[in-house]
C-alpha cells in the first residue's frame, strides 16, 4: 500500500494501484469488459452461446460465483510461501498442551489473515518437524511438496510457572545462512501470555516478509455491544479474543473512537441533558470529564496527531461538523449547510482534510473538505452513502453504500472503497445483509466492519480486498467497530 | 357368540331401564296442609361507613309472596349487597297460605370519612396532554412536516396554546434503515422541525426540550413499511 499509481487501462469502477489492484486475468483478455453494462452484455452473450459458456464456466470454476472481479493487496505479486509447523513442547509440564494449542492457533491465524504470506498447507509437511535449528531438514521443506520459501518453527515450554517460547524464521532456500529471525519470549504461564507471544512473533514475521510494514497482531478493536442489556463500549483483540466491557453507564453509548496514542476513547452517550461527547481513559479505566456542548453531539473523530477532535453537534440548531481541541476547548464550526452533517473522519496522513456525511441534497452522501471547512467536495454520486473511514495511507475512503436506493430497490448496504483522487470505487462486500462502519487496521491491509449477514448484528473483519472474511463477535448485538492506530 | 349375546342383553336391559323411567315418573306428592310460613333476615356486617356495602341475607319457608321494604318483591331465599347512605332497618314480609311472618335486620351507617385528596393536577395534565397532543409522522429520510400532518400539528398548537403551563419534550425517532449516526442526526432534525413549527405558531421555546433517539428506541420492531412509518415520528412527552 505504498504508492498508489493508477494505471490508464484500469477497469472503470476498480482501483488499480500497486497497493490495491484488480485482476481480470481469469476472464481472458479478449473478454475484458470496460463497464458493468458491457460485462452484462458479454455475460448474456456467453450464456446464449453454449461453447462460450462452457469456456466461461471453465475459467470461473476455480472461483466462487461472485468472484468475477478480483481485487487484492498483492495480486500479481507472488506471495512468500511460508510453512508454519506446530511449535513443539520443550518441557514436560502438564500446562504445555493447552498453551501450545493457543500459541499455534493464534500464530497460524495471525499469519493466515495477514495477507502478506501464503501459508503452505500442513498436509504437505514432512512427518518430522523441527523444534530447534539443528532439527531443520532443508530438503524436506524447500522442495515439493511443501516447496516453502520460508519456515517458521520453534518450541514452547513451561518450567516453574514460567512460559518460554523460542521461535525462528528460516529462509530454507538459503542453506548457508538461513536464519532471518530468532526470538525468545518469557512470561508467567497463562493463556493470555501464550496468545501475546504468538502475536508478537507473528508481527515480527509479517514485518520482515510484508515490506517493512508493522503487523497488527497486537492491535485492538473497540466497539459497541448490548450484551449487558445496555449499549456500552467494549474492547477486544484484533482477532476477536479477549472481549471485555469498558463502560458501565447504563444508558446508550455509541461511536467509540480510540485516540492515536491508545490512551483515550472518545464516544457519544445519552446523558440526562442529551447526547454528549464523553471521554474514557484506558489508563484510569474510567470516564474522565469532557465539557458538555448542548444539543445533540455525535460521532467524535481524532486528528492523526491526537490534538484535535471533530464531531457532529446540533448546538446551533442543525447538525453540523465542529472541531475542538482534544480537551473540548477552542470549539468552532466547520459546516453550515442545511441537512444533517455527521460522521467526520480525519485524513490521518495529512491532518488537513476531513471526510464526512451530509444529507444536504437529500439522501446522505460522502463529502470531503479541508480541515478549516473550505473546499467541500461531494464524493459519492447516488444512493445512500455513510460511515466514511479514511485509510492510513490517506489515499482511500472505505464507506457503507446502498448504491441503488429507492422503492422496489431495497439494495443491500455494502462496504466500498474509493480512491479519493480519482473517485473510482470498488465494492468489497458481496455477501448480502447490511454492512456498515468500516474501520481500517493500522497497516491499512484490513478493514473491520459490522454486518447482519449472519442474522444478527456482529463484527467482522476482512482484508482490504474483500477476502479473508472473519466473524469476530458472536454474543449480543455488536456494532460500530473502531480499530486502534497501532 | 357369547360376547355378542351379553352385549345384546345389556343393551336391552339399558333400553328397558330407560324406557321404564320415562314410562313411570314419580307421582306428584299429595298437597300438604298449609303450614305457617317462617322468615328470617340478617345483615353482615351490621354497621358500615357510608359508601361501603353490606350483605343482606334472608330465608323463608312456606311463603308464596316475599318482599323487603325498600327493595320490593324478592325470591324466597336470597342475598343482596346493599350500601345505603343512612342507617336502615330492613323489614321482610313473607306471606303464604298458612299466614304471614315478618322479620327485621338493622344496618347502622356511620358518617362518611373525609373524601380522599383530589388527584394531583399534574397527573390530570399529563393525561390531558397524552390524550390531546398528537405525534407528527415523517417521510423516509425527511424532516419537514408533510401535508397530511398539518391537521395534527394544528391541533397540537391549539391545545398547547390553551395550556401554557405545560412543558414537554419532543423526541425525534427514525426507522431501522441506514446508519446509527446519521439517523441520530436525522432524528434531531425531526424534533427541531416540530419544535420550530410550534415556536413559529407562538408556543414558547422555553417550554420545549428536544432529544433524538435515532433508531435506538423504536416503537415497532418489524421490518416493513407500516412499522417503519410508526417509527419515523416526532413523539411528544409531557414534562413534569
Amino acid at each position: 500500500m505504498a504508492k498508489g499509481m493508477l494505471q490508464s487501462n484500469s477497469y472503470r469502477h476498480t482501483i488499480l494501484s500497486s497497493g490495491v489492484r484488480t485482476s481480470l486475468k481469469r476472464m481472458g483478455h479478449h473478454l475484458r469488459p470496460k463497464t458493468p453494462r458491457e460485462f452484462n452484455k458479454l455475460w448474456r452473450l456467453a450464456l446464449q452461446a453454449v461453447p462460450l459458456a462452457l469456456i466461461f464456466c471453465f475459467l470461473l470454476s476455480a472461483a466462487p460465483a461472485q468472484d468475477w472481479v478480483k481485487t487484492g493487496t498483492s495480486l500479481g505479486v507472488e506471495k512468500v510461501r511460508l510453512a508454519v509447523p506446530d511449535f513443539k513442547p520443550s518441557t514436560t509440564d502438564p500446562q504445555n498442551p493447552a498453551l501450545l494449542k493457543t500459541f499455534n492457533d493464534t500464530l497460524w491465524n495471525d499469519l493466515d489473515v495477514s495477507g502478506v504470506v501464503e501459508l503452505v498447507s500442513k498436509s504437505f509437511y514432512p512427518l518430522q518437524v523441527p523444534g530447534q535449528p539443528p532439527e531443520v531438514n532443508f530438503l524436506a521443506w524447500n522442495a515439493p511438496p511443501p516447496n516453502a520459501a520460508m519456515l517458521a518453527f520453534g518450541n514452547l515450554g513451561v518450567a516453574s510457572g514460567r512460559l518460554t517460547v523460542q521461535g525462528w524464521l528460516y529462509d530454507v532456500k538459503n542453506t548457508q545462512s538461513p536464519q532471518v529471525l530468532g526470538k525468545q519470549y518469557a512470561d508467567n504461564a497463562s493463556d493470555a501470555a501464550a496468545r501475546i507471544m504468538a502475536h508478537k512473533f507473528a508481527d515480527e514475521i509479517i514485518f520482515r516478509l510484508g515490506g517493512g510494514i508493522a503487523g497488527i497482531a497486537e492491535s485492538q478493536i473497540f466497539f459497541v455491544s448490548d450484551r449487558t442489556g445496555h449499549k456500552e463500549i467494549w474492547a477486544m483483540d484484533y482477532d476477536g479474543s479477549n472481549q471485555h466491557q469498558l463502560t458501565h453507564l447504563g444508558t446508550i453509548s455509541l461511536s467509540p473512537r480510540i485516540s492515536p496514542d491508545g490512551s483515550r476513547i472518545a464516544f457519544s452517550s445519552l446523558t440526562k441533558t442529551g447526547w454528549e461527547i464523553m471521554m474514557y481513559s484506558l489508563d484510569l479505566n474510567r470516564v474522565v470529564s469532557f465539557p458538555h456542548m448542548g444539543g445533540t453531539n455525535l460521532s467524535p473523530a481524532w486528528s492523526g496527531d491526537g490534538t484535535k477532535l471533530s464531531f457532529s453537534s446540533s448546538r446551533g440548531g442543525e447538525s453540523e461538523i465542529y472541531v475542538s481541541d482534544a480537551s473540548g476547548g477552542g470549539l468552532h464550526r466547520l459546516t453550515t449547510a442545511k441537512g444533517p452533517d455527521v460522521s467526520p473522519v480525519w485524513n490521518r496522513k495529512t491532518n488537513s482534510q476531513i471526510a464526512f456525511v451530509s444529507g444536504r441534497t437529500g439522501l446522505p452522501q460522502i463529502y470531503t473538505m479541508e480541515a478549516d471547512g473550505t473546499n467541500q467536495q461531494r464524493m459519492t454520486d447516488q444512493g445512500y452513502a455513510v460511515s466514511p473511514g479514511w485509510a492510513p495511507n490517506g489515499q482511500f475512503l472505505a464507506f457503507a453504500w446502498v448504491r441503488k436506493y429507492g422503492p422496489g430497490e431495497p439494495g443491500s448496504s455494502d462496504i466500498y472503497l474509493m480512491d479519493i483522487a480519482s473517485k473510482q470505487w470498488v465494492q468489497l462486500t458481496h455477501d448480502g445483509g447490511r454492512n456498515d462502519f468500516p474501520s481500517w487496521s493500522p497497516d491499512g491491509r484490513h478493514i473491520v466492519f459490522q454486518s447482519n449477514r449472519s442474522g444478527n448484528l456482529e463484527i467482522w473483519s476482512m482484508l482490504a480486498d474483500g477476502t479473508k472474511v472473519q466473524q469476530l463477535t458472536f454474543t449480543g448485538r455488536n456494532t460500530q467497530p473502531n480499530w486502534s492506530w497501532k | 357368540m357369547k360376547w355378542l349375546s351379553i352385549v345384546v342383553v345389556l343393551c336391552t336391559l339399558m333400553a328397558l331401564g330407560a324406557c321404564k323411567k320415562k314410562a313411570a315418573p314419580p307421582p306428584p306428592p299429595p298437597p300438604p296442609p298449609p303450614p305457617a310460613p317462617t322468615a328470617s333476615i340478617a345483615v353482615n356486617p351490621t354497621s358500615i361507613q357510608a359508601g361501603q356495602s353490606a350483605s343482606l341475607t334472608w330465608q323463608t319457608t312456606n311463603a308464596t309472596d316475599v318482599s323487603i321494604d325498600g327493595i320490593g318483591a324478592v325470591q324466597a331465599n336470597g342475598s343482596q349487597s346493599v350500601s345505603p347512605s343512612d342507617s336502615t332497618t330492613y323489614h321482610l314480609v313473607a306471606k303464604g297460605s298458612g299466614g304471614t311472618q315478618e322479620a327485621t335486620a338493622r344496618l347502622t351507617v356511620a358518617a362518611a370519612p373525609p373524601p380522599p385528596p383530589p388527584r394531583t393536577a399534574s397527573v390530570t395534565d399529563e393525561d390531558l396532554f397524552s390524550q390531546n397532543v398528537k405525534d407528527i409522522y415523517f417521510d423516509y429520510d425527511k424532516s419537514d412536516i408533510r401535508g397530511d400532518q398539518r391537521a395534527s400539528i394544528q391541533a397540537d398548537m391549539t391545545f398547547l396554546g390553551q395550556h401554557p403551563n405545560m412543558n414537554f419534550t419532543i423526541e425525534g425517532h427514525c426507522d431501522e434503515r441506514g446508519s446509527t449516526e446519521y439517523n441520530l442526526a436525522l432524528g434531531d432534525q425531526r424534533a427541531s422541525s416540530v419544535k420550530n413549527e410550534l415556536v413559529t405558531a407562538g408556543v414558547s421555546a422555553s417550554r420545549i426540550k428536544t432529544i433524538s433517539y435515532g433508531k435506538e428506541k423504536p416503537f415497532c420492531t418489524e421490518s416493513n413499511e407500516a412499522c417503519w412509518q410508526q417509527n419515523r415520528r416526532g413523539h411528544f412527552v409531557y414534562q413534569k
